[in-house]
């Protein structure tokens, strides 16, 4: 196997089978490949081998970059720290002053819901996890981030940043995951418009700042500036997480349905830190279980 | 002859192609960013094709189905055909001037294109228009520069 094609001393077209024959062989593996990738769970095991191997590269490639936010981190000045220091701590006194108010509210909520105590956290356990490689070409929308299978991670689990919903987990390696992006044009996210409870499903575009919503008729209440939250369908993403904004909608008197756009609200292309969430199954916002939920 | 220390070469070369072709680029640049990986195995194919067989291009397609997160096998068949072009007409494409290289490259890199878009087709994700051709262009024009740089690593016969 070795010496094929890679013989120096043989003349090319000497002695061994011809360069005709050779393509013909790599294409039948191929081939091959293809089709176990594509429907075997050997090929999901070979792909997990796979990721394994390339762990080590993609670290390699994401490291100038890596370093070179270090190199910016370390540099700054200790006033501009002192500064962004001041200016956290007033978020975290923000954060702190609403979390208050939230308690109150969830104590409330379950007092009308006929309830005890307030319901546990939706969030059972998060972690955060680091974007090694970014694809964001018009086919494929997706993140590798450095943490897998050895770290818990699961496949279909929920990605979010601090604005809202990422993406979910499309592969898992030893390693390393791979996360399809909701701007991924083979993604498609159930989602509520949060003004009127309106249901519908946001498609990715291919486009890191932009998501479709192919499936609202024309007549349909959806308006330019409209916040999208997920609904909770689908058994990925729990009800009532941000989504995306919408930020054009076009009817034409012609056709049946609207062409919406949505701004996601989530940092697409720019994630650097993303958070892996597991939720609380008997919470009431969980994730509804669908029979099969697959990217 | 080529020698034996280029077997090296090649690999280091390779993954250099490989690295520029993954390394994370903003949206509006990924798009028109030309194959480097794909270009060095053309090269590689054409100059030293008893060096580099098609086994190269199978494993360098390999190596871009894994980081590039496709179907695994896609990108592998479709180098190894390019490598399997480019080593049968070794002879007629050095024998061209730089500019008329280019336009084979051309010619080789839109079938590479099609055979992803085919494949992409029969395994129902078949999207992106005309965008997807772009690297096929930026890739011919950036044929002469890699004939340049990967030329100063051996001595063409």
């Amino acid at each position: 196997m070795a010496g094929f094609g890679t013989s120096v001393s043989r003349p090319l077209y000497g002695r061994g089978p011809s360069p005709g024959l050779r393509f013909f062989f790599y294409a039948l593996l191929a081939a091959l490949l293809m089709y176990l990738d594509q429907r075997g769970n050997w090929g999901g095991r070979l792909r997990y081998s796979l990721m394994a191997a390339a762990y080590p590269i993609q670290a390699v490639v994401n490291s100038p970059s890596a370093a070179w936010q270090w190199l910016t981190e370390s540099s700054r000045a200790r006033t501009q720290l002192r500064i962004e220091n001041a200016a956290l701590r007033a978020r975290q006194r923000e954060l702190e002053l609403a979390l208050m108010r939230q308690q109150a509210l969830q104590q409330e909520n379950a007092e009308l819901r006929g309830l005890h105590a307030a319901l546990p956290p939706l969030a059972k356990r998060w972690q955060l996890a680091e974007v090694i490689n970014v694809e964001t070409d018009p086919l494929r929308q997706r993140l590798v981030i450095n943490k897998g299978s050895r770290d818990g991670v699961r496949r279909n689990q929920a990605v979010i940043d601090a604005a809202g919903i990422l993406g979910q987990v499309a592969r898992v390696g030893p390693w390393s995951a791979e996360v399809i992006l909701i701007t991924d044009p083979e993604h498609a996210l159930p989602v509520q418009i949060a003004r009127n409870g309106l249901r519908t499903i946001a498609v990715g575009s291919g486009s890191p700042d932009q998501l479709v919503l192919p499936y609202l008729a024309v007549n349909s209440d959806v308006k330019s500036g409209d916040e999208l939250r997920s609904s909770g369908l689908g058994g990925v993403f729990p009800a009532g997480y941000p989504v995306a904004r919408v930020i054009g909608v076009r009817r034409e008197a012609r056709q049946l349905l609207a062409q919406v756009q949505a701004e996601p609200l989530a940092r697409v292309d720019r994630a650097r830190e993303v958070m892996l969430v597991d939720f609380d199954p008997a919470h009431p916002a969980a994730p509804v279980a669908a029979a099969d939920a697959r990217p | 002859m080529i020698r034996r220390d280029s077997f090296a070469v090649i690999a280091i070369t390779c993954i250099a192609g490989l690295v520029l072709s993954v390394v994370p680029l903003p949206h509006w640049l990924a798009l028109v960013r030309p194959g480097f990986l794909v270009l060095v195995v053309l090269y590689w194919s054409t100059m030293a094709p008893l060096a580099a067989g098609i086994l190269l291009g199978f494993l360098c397609g390999l190596a871009l189905d894994v980081f590039q997160l496709s179907l695994l096998g896609q990108h592998a068949l479709a180098l190894a055909m390019l490598a399997y072009l480019a080593i049968r007409f070794h002879l007629l494409m050095r024998a061209k001037p730089l500019f008329e290289q280019s336009l084979y490259v051309l010619a080789a890199l839109v079938a590479y294109e099609v055979v992803l878009w085919a494949i992409d087709g029969w395994t129902g994700h078949a999207r992106g228009g005309a965008a997807r051709l772009l690297p096929a262009f930026t890739g011919a024009l950036t044929w002469p520069m890699v004939v340049g740089v990967l030329g100063r690593f051996h001595t063409p016969r």
